[in-house]
């Protein structure tokens, strides 16, 4: 039975955990670690919801091995506010309306985060492209592209 | 929200119609809100379920021994396990619950009837494990022929998925033999023949849609606790607790008080997570190995086994003067239910051509079995079929007359006080308002480009009321806490925060809101028929009210006046003593509540009635590539009489999400089946819903006639959006090429070959 | 499912030792955006992974004197930042970046897209019609074949015991040489290819065609060179009637299947429309250098 025990940087924190070759980051997230904050809409791949950030890099937690982290550093939802601070592009999204039911805006605010670090000032369609690997059925998107300009827009003005 | 919002609503309220601050928000951007499968229990065993691979078949023999045997399976379940019920007797109500069914689609009994109907279940240590067990379940088949089509299983000679359901036609039972076609209905008023002799115009087409998944991003999860009397804890997501434990317990023969279901949050619901799947087979497992027991789907499962909405075939036939006055419309639509009896055939009647003033009605509804899942709720059951049918021929109909398909639709608006077919008189509502709204557009205005085409069409949606129970409090330091029993799906804590503010005059912020299980609240019905705002929302007035009756009480025992001098006003007990004005805030009269009269709270339990008709325009322009029929949405607008927003931001979303639904229902979304009736895409990568950069911005214009019969006018939303949406879309599609397309969805090879067949 | 291993090895000989080793129940991976789709359907039961993601060569770019050297393992994302490689082969990038979602990007690769072996992968045609090669390691050493025959059918290869892809190589182009590709999908994003056009030319001074090259993906058991494309457009201009008799031959090229994706008769009509389209893309590119 194969087991790998792992060090990873999830958050900032160096985090230990086992796990069989056959999970998922998503897996270990939300059951060995109990980060449940990344969803699982449909574990292929195709919906976006555990959307996390992996060496920099927006990707796929259900299409991760979690034996394949030694080392790697990996951004969640949980790590996105600062203490009590939110991130822009949080607070855009709460000022817009841009979230209903709410099990999408995780991988979404992950997907944002990493497309404005890419491209600070994209227009309309860069947005919805960038987030094209993102479900959302509750909002029909247009007030998650609006949140997404918007924080953009703070962002620049702040230099972050 | 919108300028437009900005500029028109909520201008006599503190905080209806503005924008407030979402409750759960901060929970749900960072993360920490907890939905159905975040939840987790020690000692917690993993459920999975064993699907047939079959669309019909006899099931003759299920062998479990090698499952059970494989180290770490706990328990393992089949049909009978899940006790049997007498088939429901007629007359039949209009939405059917019978138990017999419901078991058998929990865990199937004597046929698998449709492919992924739920055969087995195993509890084991691991999800891994359960997997694994799954596989060493052999189950003997005896293979039958599916049908699908649900007006060749109406036929007698189609294969019969149950041999003890009879066809039923206005309450009486007419068949000789079994048969797939249930139930039809038939709603009629005036006289079809003379209002068809009355028209220079008869125009007639039939149409057809297939099942579309209501496609909420979260599966449904449950875990469930039961202790040594066999009661049972359940923690789950659905958008109805109450109902949820209502169904199991039945369905179990368990009393109610034996079950505490507590709502998680839940992600989306479209009227998918009304009923029961995973929730009885879990109780089972967890009353079986005394140790707690999850259940979550798969989005593999979610398609295989919960329900989709109706697929349907209609025909629509109207009659009309040269001046475009309707004089007769009939309609007739099939229903496939899936794979036991239940479509909203109802809400077909009562939508085809309730916008309109016509004489002479006649609709038709029938309900059908076929081999698919058995269909769910989704955001107006029955209507956008009915509603795609009829809007199709009135815009044939504006088309054949020359006129504006506006114009059309206010020469012949309902007015206040028509009786529907159905037998619903149209309370007051916003139907011109809603045509003139997107008339004087600045959408309608503007000019389509090459290979555009520009679509209109109205919806109607008679709302639900009912059951709500709402409990509120005082609390020591002046803020009031609000439980009501209805699961969160959109924001509704916030909403009922900003009815409690606004009826107390009081920060927004000083309500807690909350969703309370179900041993602490009363009864309630399901988050779901647009009824929260308007039902609860009722309640948590009615509950606040009487804490306002309190704490007058109190100020005048305070003051030592008559209860009748002390008044309420902007949070404040108010009266005129000795000729001075006194006054007492919330936060003074909570401090003395309790040493002086003691906890003071506020209850109600209402059975609302009065919902009232809810009109939505929608005008959608879309772009054709001749050349390969993919079709672009370019501009959006959705117009909504939402009585009184009382959270315009979200009335916004509830018409945007609902037009991108309509936008997929349209447009791409269908289930694909292989000759033998076998799913071939059951996952979102083949289910293809849109994507943001499908869809463009979509416009929203709110309208707000108030609802007479809520206290402050309060008209449903959530389902309205959808009802002419996929009928608009089509219509465009349809004036983007220049022909007729009454097949959905418009995919690009149907779009095409249609084109292709014109050269 | 308990019993998978995983092993991550930091050579190409290391790596082909593992595959040898294991036999046909080990799986290479680098993405793994297919393989793990796959494996949690129970279409495949792996007994050990090994991912290749340590192996340098198979991660990297390198531009040697007559052609572009491009690991195995890049991932699409990084492809798209390669500047100098998008300004070469504009429509080998593109078609790599179209795979799937932003997040899919950061992980898929184009040796995985090529030897999952789907008819309908997208990087396919764009390497076929770039006359690309793919580098195989095995046991008995390396060994370079068109990309084209990589895949025999859907899901299978030609690929032997121990052998896995390490990169591909991308010529260098001739001057006044681009390429362009283009696929059919119903919706913006997120879906497979229903049609895949790749076309890579290079014109003469004069603005006539000196050479071209037309693959199809999507519409066959494998993606496929048009051989009748480049007589085709062969010292023509680019005009009405050339670009007909292409896509005439492009239809003509097709054996298409009905699934959930598309019809036969969609999928036939479509790829004369995207080899018309593509075509007029690589030539303009080509015309502007």
């Amino acid at each position: 039975m194969a087991r790998h025990h792992i060090t990873a940087t999830i958050n900032g924190d160096e985090t230990e955990f086992s796990c069989h070759t056959h999970q998922t980051l998503l897996d270990v997230l939300r059951t060995e670690l109990n980060l449940t904050g990344t969803k699982n809409g449909c574990d292929t791949g195709d919906c976006g919801a555990c959307t996390v950030i992996v060496n920099g890099c927006a990707v796929n937690a259900c299409l991760v091995l979690g034996a394949e982290l030694e080392g790697a550093t990996v951004e969640t939802i949980e790590g996105m506010s600062d203490g009590k601070k939110l991130h822009p592009l949080q607070q855009k999204f709460l000022d817009h309306a841009a979230l209903q039911c709410g099990v999408c805006t995780p991988g979404f605010l992950n997907m944002a985060k990493a497309l404005l670090e890419k491209n600070p000032d994209p227009t309309e369609t860069e947005v919805r492209y960038g987030l094209a690997g993102n479900l959302c059925r509750c909002t029909g998107y247009d007030k998650i592209v609006r949140a997404v300009l918007d924080a953009a827009k703070e962002m620049r003005a702040n230099g972050s | 929200m919108n300028e437009d919002s900005k500029k028109r609503l909520g201008t006599n309220y503190q905080w209806i119609g503005k924008s407030t601050p979402r409750y759960d928000g901060m929970d749900k951007v960072t993360g920490r809100a907890r939905y159905g499968d975040d939840m987790v229990l020690p000692n917690m065993l993993h459920a999975k379920i064993l699907r047939s691979p079959h669309a019909h078949a006899k099931i003759l023999k299920i062998d479990t021994s090698k499952a059970m045997a494989l180290k770490g399976v706990k328990a393992v379940v089949t049909g009978a396990d899940i006790p049997d019920h007498p088939p429901a007797k007629p007359p039949y109500p209009p939405i059917v619950v019978d138990y017999h069914d419901i078991s058998r689609n929990v865990l199937a009994k004597e046929k698998v009837l449709y492919h992924g109907h739920a055969v087995a279940a195993v509890a084991a240590t691991s999800e891994a494990i359960a997997k694994e067990a799954l596989k060493l379940i052999e189950v003997d088949y005896d293979v039958l022929k599916p049908v699908l089509d649900p007006i060749e299983a109406a036929q007698p000679d189609a294969p019969l998925l149950h041999d003890d359901q009879f066809t039923y036609i206005g309450g009486e039972e007419v068949s000789k033999k079994p048969s797939n076609l249930f139930r039809s209905v038939v709603k009629e008023k005036g006289d079809l023949e003379k209002g068809f002799a009355e028209a220079d115009v008869i125009l007639e087409r039939e149409f057809s849609s297939q099942p579309v998944h209501q496609g909420y991003i979260e599966p449904q999860a449950t875990i469930v606790m039961a202790n040594e009397d066999d009661g049972v804890e359940m923690w789950t997501t659905t958008q109805g607790h109450f109902v949820i434990r209502n169904y199991c317990a039945k369905l179990l023969n368990m009393d109610i008080s034996k079950i505490k279901v507590t709502a998680s949050e839940i992600g989306g619901g479209f009227g998918g997570k009304n009923n029961v799947y995973g929730e009885p087979v879990a109780i089972r497992l967890s009353q079986m190995t005394g140790r707690p027991v999850r259940i979550t789907l798969t989005r593999k499962e979610l398609f295989l086994g919960t329900g989709p909405t109706v697929g349907s075939r209609s025909r629509v036939k109207i009659g009309a003067k040269k001046d475009g006055t309707i004089t007769a419309a009939e309609g007739e639509i099939w229903y496939q239910a899936g794979a036991f009896k239940g479509s909203p055939v109802g809400r077909a009647l009562n939508t085809f051509f309730s916008p309109y003033n016509i004489e002479h009605v006649k609709t038709v509804a029938h309900d059908v079995c076929v081999n698919r899942p058995k269909v769910a709720a989704y955001r107006a059951p029955g209507a956008p079929m009915a509603c795609f049918a009829a809007e199709g021929v009135i815009n044939d109909l504006a088309k054949e007359l020359g006129m504006d398909p506006i114009d059309l639709r206010l020469k012949n608006a309902a007015p206040e006080g028509y009786e529907t077919v159905a037998g619903p008189k149209h309370g007051p509502n916003g139907l011109i308002e809603v045509l003139e709204q997107v008339k004087n557009s600045d959408h309608y205005k503007s000019k389509l480009k090459e290979n555009q085409g520009r679509g209109f069409a109205l919806g109607y949606w008679l709302h639900g009321g009912g059951l709500s129970s709402v409990a509120a409090h005082l609390l020591a330091d002046g803020t009031v806490s609000v439980a009501t029993g209805n699961p969160d799906i959109g924001g509704s804590r916030s909403s009922m925060r900003v009815m409690a503010a606004e009826e107390l005059g009081i920060d927004v912020e000083q309500i807690i809101p909350s969703v309370g299980d179900t041993a602490t609240l009363g009864y309630s019905h399901l988050t779901a028929g647009s009824r929260t705002t308007f039902a609860t929302g009722w309640a948590v007035v009615n509950a606040v009210r009487e804490i306002i009756e309190k704490m007058r009480g109190l100020a005048a025992k305070i003051w030592e006046i008559d209860v009748d001098d002390v008044t309420w006003e902007a949070g404040h007990a108010v009266a005129t003593k000795s000729g001075k004005v006194e006054r007492l805030s919330i936060k003074q009269l909570a401090a003395k509540a309790m040493p002086m009269v003691g906890p003071i709270a506020g209850h109600s339990e209402i059975n609302a009635g009065g919902a009232g008709p809810a009109f939505c325009a929608e005008l959608v322009d879309v772009e054709v590539d001749p050349e390969t029929g993919f079709t672009s949405p370019k501009r959006f607008t959705v117009a909504l009489d939402a009585g009184r927003a009382i959270s315009p931001d979200y009335v916004e979303g509830q018409m945007q999400g609902g037009a991108v639904q309509g936008i997929g229902w349209a447009l791409n979304e269908e289930y694909f089946y292989d000759d033998e009736a076998k799913l071939q895409n059951p996952s979102f990568l083949d289910y293809r819903m849109p994507v943001a950069s499908d869809v463009p911005m979509i416009d929203t214009i709110i309208v707000e006639v108030p609802n007479p019969n809520h206290p402050y006018g309060v008209r449903g939303v959530g389902e309205p959006p959808l009802v002419p949406a996929p009928a608009a879309v089509a219509n465009a599609v349809e004036n983007a090429i220049g022909l007729s397309m009454s097949d959905l969805p418009l995919s690009p090879p149907k779009i095409l070959k249609a084109i292709e067949a014109t050269k | 499912m308990t019993n998978l291993r995983y092993e991550c090895p930091e050579s190409v000989d290391a790596a082909v030792s593992l595959l040898s080793a294991e036999g046909a129940t080990a799986k290479v991976f680098a993405g793994g955006t297919d393989l793990l789709v796959q494996m949690k359907d129970d279409l495949i039961e792996p007994t050990l992974l090994i991912d290749l993601k340590k192996i340098a060569e198979t991660r990297t770019v390198s531009f040697e004197s007559d052609h572009v050297r491009v690991g195995a393992a890049v991932t699409g994302a990084e492809l798209g930042e390669n500047e100098k490689l998008k300004a070469m082969w504009p429509g080998v990038v593109e078609a790599a970046q179209l795979i799937g979602s932003d997040q899919i990007q950061g992980r898929a690769t184009m040796g995985g897209n090529l030897c999952n072996a789907s008819p309908a992968a997208d990087t396919v045609p764009a390497l076929i019609a770039a006359n690309a090669k793919a580098v195989i390691a095995g046991p008995k050493g390396t060994r370079d074949v068109p990309v084209g025959d990589i895949p025999t059918a859907p899901g299978q290869t030609s690929l032997g015991e121990g052998e896995f892809v390490t990169a591909i190589i991308l010529p260098n182009p001739p001057a006044r040489s681009n390429d362009a590709y283009l696929r059919f999908i119903p919706r913006t994003e997120m879906d497979i290819a229903v049609v895949g056009a790749g076309v890579a030319l290079t014109l003469n001074d004069d603005g006539t065609c000196a050479d071209a090259r037309l693959a199809l993906g999507a519409v066959a058991p494998t993606a496929g060179l048009v051989e009748a494309a480049t007589d085709i457009l062969k010292g023509k201009k680019l005009e009405d009637a050339v670009l007909d008799a292409l896509a005439k031959a492009a239809q003509d090229a097709c054996s298409p299947i009905d699934d959930k994706r598309g019809t036969v008769e969609f999928r036939i009509k479509v790829a004369g429309v995207l080899a018309r389209r593509a075509a007029t893309i690589a030539w303009q590119r080509a015309e502007k250098q």
